[in-house]
């Protein structure tokens, strides 16, 4: 069955408080549309997990503009300022966590496992309050595993079924990300017919994809 | 030849063919313009790509492909596109045969601080945690001082990246090594002498009886 939905009518789904994942790397494979929507339907008190905040005023650096954020999971802020600012003024509370655990607690949030081990961040502040196990003489970090109430995608082509093809460097956190969701909400550059992506070519499969913003216009 | 090109060239030595290298924003984006004749490596950038290139003419970006710091880039026959968690996988899983990155602080035992001054610059640690716990060799490109003031010390007092001893510290002065034993001089710069390195240097450096110039054009 299709799950084209407007694009209002998906963002609407999400309420205040809510926790939300949301796809890609400087703004690279960040779903505009449904950013931009949240903006204009003036959501509040948001928890972010991204890889970043983007630029003052570019994608996911709207939401911090617009004070729609109170907490925010991320491996990278030193690009936008005003996220930054937030921080220090205590507006919001930032957890920073190195690039690859936090695309480990994502996978494990969104593949049923109960944590990651990673050797990354073993005896820095990272490690802080964290359990770490031996194994085979080596120390590692027990990592928790990350969901979200909603995860938003961005791909590059969609089928009215919702399976997912992405392109390049916009990949980044999404495939990871549409698994952690409790809701997924994706955004394509393009929906094609089903079939017209091949199995093999599939990323992220429709079954896990609730909604599929409808094209503009 | 100013600071930067020449560590950047003097790091390009180190270059293998075949290897799979990351390099830093910055400086170390540097290293790839000086690659030795007759050296072809892959380089990798951690938002999703093996075989990255600069942009071969202007006006043929796409927004679905830029480097780790957000600028568009090209890629070359041969390249492979994945997500974030597979990307982190060939970082932490031993696939990355080097990584160049800025420094803020290296010390005695070799440890890097390169991710925040508390209170005054916090960006995050985005992938560099992972990078230096993971890669098979870890070289520090960065100025010998900042503002006159050594940045190779006894102890870092910035917080560390990783506790994982660096592999190859390369400034505009001098090529350091780390060792179980401390701080090796291995060669200076053109015109710098042993002398000149060891007063810009707040840590103990190894002399070994010959210290030779670095050899690069």
């Amino acid at each position: 069955m299709s799950k084209v939905t407007a694009l209002a009518d998906a963002v609407a789904k999400i309420p205040d408080g809510a926790t939300l994942m949301i796809g890609g790397f400087m703004g690279v494979g960040s779903p505009h549309r449904v950013i931009d929507e949240l903006v204009r339907q003036g959501k509040r008190d948001l928890t972010i997990i991204a890889n970043d905040t983007a630029r003052k005023g570019v994608d996911i650096g709207k939401l911090i503009d617009a004070g729609a954020v109170k907490r925010l999971v991320a491996s990278h802020i030193g690009l936008n300022p005003e996220t930054q600012k937030q921080m220090i003024a205590g507006q919001i509370a930032v957890e920073l966590v190195p690039q690859g655990t936090l695309a480990e607690r994502i996978r494990a949030g969104g593949t049923g496992l109960g944590g990651v081990l990673t050797a990354t961040g073993v005896g820095t502040v990272v490690a802080d309050g964290k359990p770490t196990v031996e194994i085979d003489g080596a120390t590692f970090l027990v990592e928790k595993p990350l969901k979200a109430d909603f995860a938003l995608i961005a791909a590059w082509r969609a089928d009215y079924y919702g399976n997912l093809q992405y392109q390049l460097t916009a990949r980044n956190f999404n495939p990871a990300m549409a698994m952690a969701g409790a809701t997924v909400i994706a955004e394509a550059h393009e929906i094609v017919p089903v079939g017209m992506i091949p199995p093999d070519s599939v990323e992220t499969v429709g079954v896990i994809v609730d909604f599929l913003v409808a094209r503009e216009g | 030849m100013d600071e930067k090109t020449l560590i950047a060239k003097r790091v390009a030595l180190e270059l293998v063919d075949g290897n799979l290298v990351n390099l830093g924003i910055g400086l170390p984006t540097m290293v790839a313009t000086f690659l030795p004749a007759g050296i072809k490596v892959f380089f990798q950038s951690e938002n999703g790509l093996i075989g990255l290139q600069p942009l071969p003419e202007p006006g043929t970006a796409s927004e679905s492909l830029t480097d780790a710091g957000g600028s568009p880039v090209s890629f070359i026959p041969g390249a492979a596109a994945f997500d974030s968690v597979a990307s982190f996988g060939f970082i932490r899983g031993g696939h990355l045969d080097v990584t160049v990155l800025g420094g803020l602080q290296v010390d005695e035992g070799g440890q890097l601080a390169n991710w925040m001054v508390p209170g005054k610059m916090v960006p995050g640690m985005g992938g560099a945690m992972d990078l230096v716990t993971g890669a098979k060799k870890v070289i520090v490109a960065m100025t010998h001082t900042a503002k006159g003031a050594p940045k190779i010390l006894k102890k870092c007092d910035l917080p560390l990246t990783s506790v994982r001893r660096v592999s190859l510290i390369v400034t505009e002065m001098a090529v350091i090594e780390p060792t179980a034993e401390g701080l090796v001089l291995r060669e200076t710069a053109p015109g710098v002498t042993v002398a000149e390195v060891v007063a810009a240097t707040q840590a103990t450096l190894i002399i070994p009886d010959h210290v030779p110039e670095m050899a690069i054009a």
